[in-house]
């Protein structure tokens, strides 16, 4: 006798929690043959912007977090991740429609993904930082620091895991907190995702998950007066100028829309995107 | 004159030998503008000193193209350590005609000589000496091996540091492998048009720098061509965001170094003699004409009243006059417009409640004129706490503990430059921590150096100036076949989707509207 199985209620995760959306709207979410999995929350304007308050008021304590803590907070994702490969194999072969063995790739790589920006943590200041040889008796040192909030449109093609995972991992990098607009069709493993964010480490507020339309909910991101930078990797089938033009009214760090299989390719520069170099001068006694 | 009283000690001008027109550097040689022409004054005693030529629409198309073609045909092929040489003649060729530039300088500007002979000029052969040997050693500007540089660079540069910032955006340009199209300031070309004669001892290849002249318009046309793949901007927020938004959608790259609002944090345990010689050369520095201009003082409410007393004794030493004379520590302002802005929010300061004291000194007849001023009782929401006035006025604000300073301090949209007064080391690294500024001076104020990276957080504009990093802003990695290796992809830069041709028309009467 075949048990009856229990649907989950697919919610939006901002502030460390999983509400509805405030506007109460949903829609539906289906597998690539059209049927119905679930009914996904349809994020409104207010959502993102509870969101981007969620995001402002963790930023705090993750950018102050230390380079180790953040590193071994982003290894624990990863761990959580492995431990649930199995859910996220089956939401991606229902909503993608690829093999089990496709699935399961997917799913290795965006965990390995976690791993490799995790190790970055306490390491990118190094490598992007600097002394200065000033003309003149100062300590000169510059040390990059993350931006602030930062707000990304996920990638919108296949691979819905792996898409997420590698816009939002370089942006926590270096302590920035994220505000991200899911794949629109294919949202059910970033809000599984939510659940293992949830679970591990990271501080409630440092990752905010807002599902529905990107076109509707990008626009008040890009003037949103409280985002410091704006990755829209995934909007290239968005008006995205028109989102660059809003952007630069507060003058938000934009990176813009990648396609295809290398879109957000794990690199440094996508750490250092978010990042703002502050060169401080130190005066040293004449001895 | 009365006993102990300075005799004038003016520098002199024999030594420039200025022409009474100038036209615009293109290709290497100077051509009439089509455009109207325009007189740049001294502004210290508003006598014309030459007539400067307008850049049309077909000469940015003009100077573009000769930047293009010097790019296709000789700077991109020329080998890093000949670049090098290059740089390093203009380095050597700027510091012979010094004191001739420096002049130049005041006689255009009204900034002081001994700024102009002390920090400008030196400062402009630094630049051009540090990034000189950068140009064969690309491999380390920290974007990867075998970097590309990027192709033509439009550069439009403001009136407070007329050379120094030419080059700022210059030096590391040419040291990356591009070539420029660089637009000075209205006011204060005079300077760049005498480099362009350097260039032209330099024997730099014809159509690696031209330098047009004109209005903001003129910018503006450079900035939106077409055939521009860097866009450089120094100068206010307003401008900013326009080009921004003017490029939205483009595949060139940007960098924005726009205004600031700085704090100057003084805590109770700082050497007070010594921070008060700070927030003089924080806010008094060329006029206070500075973008990293520490415009707010912050200091501790236990020594304020200390601090503001022994301010104001040394303000009233500060010598205001003839820019020329060696004697002088405040200059004219650069023109009547900015005399007009610092007025207009002098008054609106009265007008709020602050309380303004202005240092005793005579105020010439002729001329673009402002007294060092302060204002005590400045509340946060005030407008001369908020906005940039980018000149000789300080806004003075007090604080009880290190948590109120930091947090007083990045109340600001703006994000370019701090102080920090105090003798404790440890907490000049904790608020050096938390403050939301590109540069922290601690214990000095208003330094620069060419190895030392510049610019700014939030609206203060992206990009840096100065350093390995100033390099990197005219820069891009080596373009390599596609892999999805992770080790292997590490500093691959994103491939961009280009801007629709209706995108780009929107944008452009977006820039225009924004003028």
């Amino acid at each position: 006798m075949n048990r009856l199985a229990i649907p989950k209620t697919y919610k939006l995760y901002i502030g460390g929690k999983f509400p509805r959306s405030e506007s109460g709207r949903v829609y539906e979410v289906l597998s690539h043959t059209g049927d119905f999995l679930a009914n996904a929350a349809k994020g409104s304007r207010k959502d993102a912007r509870d969101a981007v308050v969620a995001a402002r008021s963790a930023l705090g304590g993750w950018a102050g977090a230390t380079a180790y803590n953040r590193g071994q907070v982003l290894y624990r994702i990863a761990e959580l991740l492995e431990g649930r490969r199995n859910q996220f194999i089956d939401e991606i072969e229902s909503s993608e429609g690829v093999n089990a063995a496709v699935a399961s790739a997917q799913v290795d790589e965006a965990i390995d993904r976690w791993v490799w920006y995790a190790g970055w943590a306490d390491k990118y200041v190094q490598v992007a930082g600097n002394a200065n040889p000033v003309s003149g008796p100062f300590f000169n040192l510059s040390v990059p620091e993350p931006t602030g909030v930062v707000a990304i449109i996920a990638p919108q093609g296949t691979e819905s895991l792996l898409g997420l995972v590698s816009a939002i991992a370089p942006a926590l990098v270096a302590g920035n907190t994220v505000v991200v607009v899911a794949n629109e069709h294919a949202p059910l493993s970033a809000i599984s995702l939510g659940e293992v964010l949830a679970t591990s480490d990271v501080p409630g507020g440092v990752v905010n998950i807002v599902t529905g339309s990107p076109a509707e909910i990008a626009p008040w991101l890009a003037t949103h007066a409280d985002v410091n930078a704006l990755d829209l990797v995934g909007a290239g089938n968005l008006d995205w100028v028109e989102l660059q033009i809003s952007a630069a009214d507060t003058l938000k760090r934009v990176l813009p829309p990648e396609a295809g299989a290398d879109a957000a390719t794990p690199a440094l520069n996508r750490i250092l995107a978010f990042t703002e170099l502050k060169t401080v001068w130190h005066t040293k006694a004449i001895l | 004159m009365k006993f102990l009283d300075y005799a004038p000690a003016p520098e002199s001008q024999a030594l420039l030998n200025l022409k009474s027109d100038y036209g615009l550097f293109i290709n290497g040689a100077f051509t009439a503008g089509r455009g109207t022409p325009f007189h740049t004054i001294n502004p210290a005693t508003e006598q014309q000193i030459a007539m400067i030529a307008t850049a049309n629409e077909t000469d940015v198309d003009a100077a573009v193209s000769a930047a293009r073609h010097a790019y296709d045909g000789v700077w991109s092929r020329l080998s890093g350590s000949d670049r090098g040489k290059y740089l390093f003649r203009i380095a050597r060729l700027v510091q012979e005609r010094a004191r001739e530039l420096a002049v130049a300088e005041t006689l255009d500007n009204g900034k002081p000589i001994k700024e102009t002979r002390d920090v400008d000029i030196p400062l402009v052969a630094a630049w051009f000496f540090y990034y000189a040997g950068w140009a064969d050693k690309l491999d380390h500007a920290g974007v990867g091996p075998n970097p590309a540089s990027l192709g033509v660079a439009a550069q439009v540069i403001p009136w407070n540091f007329p050379l120094m910032m030419l080059a700022w955006k210059i030096a590391p340009a040419l040291a990356a492998g591009n070539t420029v199209v660089l637009k000075p300031a209205e006011t204060t070309s005079l300077t760049a048009l005498l480099f362009a004669e350097i260039l032209q001892q330099a024997d730099l290849p014809a159509g690696v720098v031209n330098i047009i002249t004109g209005d903001g318009s003129t910018g503006a046309t450079l900035v939106n061509h077409p055939g521009v793949n860097k866009v450089a901007f120094t100068g206010s927020t307003s401008v900013g965001r326009a080009i921004a938004r003017s490029i939205a959608g483009t595949d060139k790259k940007l960098s924005l170094e726009l205004g600031g609002k700085g704090a100057n944090i003084v805590f109770d345990d700082a050497p007070i003699d010594q921070a008060v010689e700070g927030i003089v050369r924080g806010i008094f520095f060329n006029q206070g004409h500075v973008c990293c201009a520490g415009s707010r003082l912050l200091v501790q409410e236990s020594i304020h009243d200390d601090v503001i007393d022994r301010l104001k004794r040394r303000m009233q030493t500060l010598r205001l006059g003839d820019p020329l004379d060696k004697n002088t520590d405040i200059g004219a302002i650069n023109s009547a417009e900015q005399l007009a802005r610092i007025r207009e929010l002098s008054d609106l300061g009265e007008q709020e409640g602050a309380e303004r004291w202005s240092a005793d000194c005579e105020i010439p007849a002729n001329g673009f004129w402002f007294a060092p001023t302060i204002f005590t009782n400045v509340s946060t929401s005030h407008r001369i706490a908020r906005d940039e006035i980018f000149g000789p006025v300080l806004s003075v604000l007090t604080f009880r503990t290190p948590a109120e300073a930091v947090a007083k301090a990045n109340n600001t949209p703006y994000g370019l430059s701090a102080g920090i007064w105090s003798d404790k080391g440890s907490r000049i690294l904790a608020v050096a921590d938390k403050l939301r500024a590109g540069v922290v001076w601690a214990n000095t104020f208003n330094q620069f150096d060419p190895s030392s990276p510049f610019g700014g957080y939030k609206e203060s504009g992206y990009g840096r100036e100065g350093g390995r990093h100033g390099l990197a802003a005219y820069l891009k990695p080596a373009v390599r076949s596609g892999s999805r290796s992770i080790i292997a992809a590490d500093h691959r830069t994103p491939s961009v989707t280009k801007k629709s041709a209706s995108a780009g028309k929107k944008s452009v009467s977006a820039e225009k509207a924004a003028k």
